[in-house]
């Protein structure tokens, strides 16, 4: 029997965003499942309902029934009471819940008998739950959009340009974080033709702010800013105080400041001080995305775009709803991969797997009992790993000894050219003088041979197999020789019978050679073309 | 014709020999190669024919032997597919080894040259190594033309001791070669000189045997040089400085490429000839084991969302492997290279040294189906394109676009290069199965976060892709 899933509308105010849109509508009912969605729940998204019901859906006109006959909801945001009240007694949620900051939340949704899948409780370090990675897709919404309301704030042109009318700079934008949003940030500002500065604690993302085309600006201080699992941790006195020089120094240059600093389960750390503020450009802008944990900047007003001091501080907590059909599309492809791990076996039947790691974490009630925090996960052992084999990997090749362009080393010389000594010794010693005549024209043609060959561009390899394969038919002129050769007196005794035999069977071998090897040569060459 | 017109013909004939390998230096100059060589062979043939070592009554039979063996020569190179060309060299190799033999025994039975003293030892030793030298090429190419055209399976036999038997062989070789030395007449070195032979052959076939699939291209390079110094040998038999020297050209020449195809691979040339994979055989599971077991799961994609993912793409990099050629997929390949072109996609191929059965055999498929040779890059010339490329898709190969090779020291194809296609932003593997390549490693790539699989015949999956693309 398959089971229903029910999309409700958002009702926290100001959330724009549906849990699916019709395409992924679509893809959840091959799996299997019915699909209801409640009227107007895509409207702010514009998604229509009539689009829903191409996709498959069925509309629901109100909340009330719609919850109380899914077995499965997608929400965006957590329920408020009020919709916890409607869901059926074991059915299941998946949606933003943050079970540490609303433990009364959970206590509710416990005691409603519900089992409940927390996308922000994704162990986001499973690299096989990079697909479900909510909070990563919508960070990265909000880091463009950032930049987006900075632009707009923002009077003067992000990218320099000489017009007739004169010069203009280009804007300059400090990033302060480099998480996914501050990276998508960086990456925008950077496509808009902004010089983009941006510092993170973490000195390891510093790679990956200068491939989206910023500069990482270093704190001049010592230590390793990088928790547990991703995250930045709290830094130590002296080291803030440096950082708080540093952004000191950002706050005067810069025309723009996009701060995503956040440190989980804590208040925002405050970056940017008033007298920051004070140091700024008049027109600047600052975007603070911190806004909700209570700000970067001493002076946001959570919610809000406020002007202080001759700066616009963007505070606004809702800038993924403000790309609503984007942040709606990627979180309810996260919430149909989510569905896609619960239900492999296609059947529109859930299976709360809790020996899999990702759906473990995930998992923060099941059944009505609190399953949160899950058990630490054994896995930031990946980077220790990586080290031994990078060094590893030198040792191997110097022990191999066959690389190109390494010398050989001095005894594997001495014995190459002992050996060599040795046989033209030999050879010296016991060999006639024609012999030799023929020995150094062996050599010096092998010398030849390898000097030519090297030239040879390795796309034409086969052509050049080919080419010596019919060059080697020159064994002709021995078959030849023997065919029929001017006899001198006193040799009767030759089998000549036998060796004309031998010579034409031998010469009709190598004419196919020479042949087949040249007019085959000389087809594969004439493909060869620019 | 004079001898000394004769022997400056033939210093001619070694000119244009040299001029035309120098020539396959680039695909320009390549065909005006190609003709030097065939302007050589003809004067070297016309002033043997017209020298003072071939009388008149011959020539009806040289023009008669030149006239078949010409035609069917001809014929096959008129015939042959460029995905067969493997198996054409081979089986060409294995002509030059029999004639080989045959001029050797023909020397030997040739009662008109006398030698007294060293110079007939030295000339009895040279027969003796030019038909040893010729029949294991014989054999030896048989076997690997064998493999090739797939009448006999690609996996290597190994035979137990089979170290031992080879040297048995050696030291076989070794006493008959004495017995044939100091026999007293034709009649009585006729018995060493055959079971030589014999052992030879078997030698050969052994040899061959033991050397699975992908190790191929060594081999057919490796016979190319065998069938150069079958020439020398023969060449020294008969004094004739002009088989001396095209022999050592076409030796060395298989030689470098022998050694160029164990360096891409980054093995032993002695542990390919050795057999198996490996150095000893036996010791290549363990080693497997050792290594990192891949974990996570596939990505698999339709042929629908490939189209899709080309289309969005502004630069594509092609690894075709010798899953290509099996599907004789490379038209196909050049209809979605041409047709993303013409969209203003870069779209370039990259090939592996040892992608296929013998040295430049993509290469070779590439041109066949009409794909420019400069967008075809080596893999020097392109690896540190990757990071740059939104898709790369590799076509029906598996070990040279692992990247356990670069990061697992404890893989057995650990410090192997391979082009490292993990780096685009999107790698495409198309592939009949999970099934692991001719190393038998498992392949990393195929579990990585960006990398999708499209399993299909190669052919069939591509037509459909270029179906979608245009559609």
């Amino acid at each position: 029997m398959s089971l229903t899933i029910g999309v409700p509308r958002e009702i926290y105010a100001g959330e724009k965003r549906v849990a699916a849109v019709p395409e992924v509508v679509e893809k959840l009912i091959k799996l299997g499942f019915a699909v209801r969605v409640e009227s107007g729940a895509g409207a702010a998204a514009n998604f229509s309902d009539e689009s829903y019901q191409a996709a498959g859906a069925q509309i629901v006109a109100s909340a009330a029934e719609l919850m109380g006959g899914s077995d499965i909801l997608f929400k965006v945001r957590a329920p408020a009471p009020d919709e916890i009240a409607l869901m059926r007694p074991g059915s299941t949620l998946i949606s933003f819940i943050w079970p540490a900051q609303n433990p009364q939340l959970m206590q509710q949704l416990a005691d409603r008998k519900l089992t409940v899948l927390a996308i922000d409780s994704l162990p986001r370090q499973l690299s096989r739950a990079q697909k479900m990675d909510a909070l990563t897709s919508m960070a990265s919404i909000s880091g463009y959009r950032a930049v987006i309301e900075a632009a707009n704030a923002f009077g003067r042109f992000f990218n320099g340009q000489i017009t007739a009318a004169g010069k203009i700079p280009p804007a300059q934008v400090f990033v302060a974080g480099a998480g996914v949003a501050g990276l998508a940030a960086i990456g925008t500002a950077a496509n808009l033709g902004a010089i983009v500065r941006a510092n993170d604690t973490r000195a390891e993302v510093a790679d990956q702010v200068v491939s989206l085309g910023g500069e990482f600006v270093k704190v001049d201080y010592e230590e390793e800013g990088s928790g547990g699992g991703g995250y930045a941790k709290v830094m130590s006195e002296g080291f803030q105080q440096a950082q708080r020089e540093m952004y000191a120094k950002q706050a005067r240059q810069a025309d723009i400041i996009i701060t995503t600093a956040l440190i989980p389960g804590k208040p925002a750390p405050k970056l940017i001080t008033a007298e920051m503020v004070q140091s700024m450009k008049p027109g600047s802008v600052i975007v603070d995305m911190a806004g909700e944990q209570g700000g970067n900047c001493e002076l946001t007003v959570p919610g809000e775009a406020v002007v202080r001091h001759g700066v616009t501080i963007i505070g606004y907590t809702d800038l993924v709803s403000r790309l609503a059909k984007q942040a709606s599309t990627l979180y309810s492809t996260n919430l149909l991969r989510v569905t896609e791990e619960l239900c492999k076996t296609k059947d529109g039947v859930l299976n709360v797997n809790m020996d899999d790691d990702a759906i473990r974490g995930l998992t923060v009630i099941k059944d009505g009992s609190i399953t949160w925090p899950p058990p630490a996960p054994k896995l930031p052992a990946a980077p220790p790993q990586a080290k031994p084999a990078a060094a590893a990997t030198p040792a191997k090749k110097s022990g191999h000894g066959h690389g190109a362009g390494e010398p050989a080393s001095a005894t594997s010389l001495a014995i190459i050219f002992g050996a060599g000594a040795l046989l033209f010794w030999l050879v010296g010693a016991f060999a006639p003088a024609s012999f030799l005549a023929h020995f150094t024209v062996f050599i010096l043609a092998c010398f030849i041979g390898y000097m030519v060959v090297w030239n040879v561009t390795p796309a034409l390899h086969t052509p050049l197999m080919s080419v010596t394969n019919a060059i080697s038919s020159i064994i002709a002129i021995g078959a030849l020789v023997q065919v029929a050769p001017p006899l001198l007196a006193g040799t009767e005794g030759r089998p000549d019978t036998l060796i004309l035999g031998l010579a034409v069977l031998a010469l009709t071998l190598t004419a196919v050679n020479m042949f087949g090897g040249f007019a085959v040569t000389r087809r594969m060459l004439a493909m060869f073309r620019k | 014709m004079t001898a000394n017109i004769a022997t400056m013909a033939y210093i001619a004939a070694i000119i244009l020999f040299i001029l035309s390998l120098g020539g396959l230096s680039n695909p320009e100059s390549s065909r005006r190669g190609n003709l030097y060589g065939i302007v050589g062979m003809a004067i070297a043939v016309l002033a043997t024919v017209f020298g003072p070592r071939v009388t008149l009554g011959g020539i009806p039979y040289i023009v008669g032997a030149l006239v078949v063996g010409g035609s069917i020569g001809l014929y096959a190179a008129r015939k042959v597919q460029m995905t067969q060309m493997p198996e054409l060299v081979a089986l060409m190799h294995s002509l030059v080894g029999l004639a080989a033999c045959l001029v050797g025994y023909a020397s030997y039975v040739d009662t008109s040259i006398v030698f007294a003293g060293a110079e007939k030892a030295i000339h009895e030793v040279e027969i003796y190594i030019g038909i040893l030298i010729g029949a294991v090429t014989f054999s030896g190419s048989l076997i690997a033309f064998g493999k090739l055209n797939g009448r006999i399976g690609g996996k290597p036999m190994l035979l137990p001791a089979r170290h031992w038997l080879n040297l048995a062989g050696l030291l076989g070789v070794i006493f008959f070669g004495a017995q044939f030395v100091n026999a007293h007449d034709i009649s009585a070195g006729m018995m060493p000189l055959v079971v030589m032979t014999v052992i030879a052959l078997l030698f050969g076939i052994h040899m061959v045997m033991a050397i699975g699939g992908a190790d191929m291209p060594v081999v057919v390079s490796m016979l190319n040089s065998y069938s150069g110094w079958a020439a020398a040998a023969t060449g020294f038999m008969l004094a004739n400085d002009l088989l001396i020297v095209t022999g050592a050209l076409v030796g060395s020449s298989g030689a470098i490429l022998s050694y160029i195809m164990c360096r891409a691979m980054n093995r032993n040339f002695i542990s390919v000839i050795a057999g198996g994979f490996g150095t000893g055989g036996g010791t290549a599971p363990a080693a497997a084991g050792a290594g990192a077991e891949p974990a996570g799961e596939v990505t698999a994609i339709s042929a629908v969302e490939t189209a899709e993912l080309l289309r969005n793409s502004k630069s594509v990099i092609i690894v075709p492997g010798y899953g290509m050629a099996v599907a004789q997929a490379q038209h196909t390949v050049y209809e979605i290279t041409k047709f993303l072109r013409e969209k203003g996609v870069n779209v370039r191929f990259g090939i592996h040294p040892v992608a296929g059965r013998m040295p430049g055999h993509m290469n070779v498929l590439l041109a066949e189906a009409k794909v420019p040779y400069d967008i075809v890059m080596e893999m020097d010339e392109l690896n540190d394109d990757f990071p740059g490329t939104d898709v790369s898709m590799v076509i029906g190969a598996n070990d040279i676009v692992n990247p356990a090779a670069e990061e697992d020291p404890a893989s057995p194809i650990a410090g192997m290069p391979v082009l490292q296609v993990w780096k685009a932003k999107t790698s495409i593997v198309m592939k009949r199965s999970m099934a692991s390549g001719y190393a038998g490693v498992d392949n990393p790539l195929f579990y990585k976060e960006n990398n999708r699989m499209l399993f299909g015949d190669a052919k069939k999956m591509l037509d459909e892709v270029l179906v979608a693309l245009k559609s």
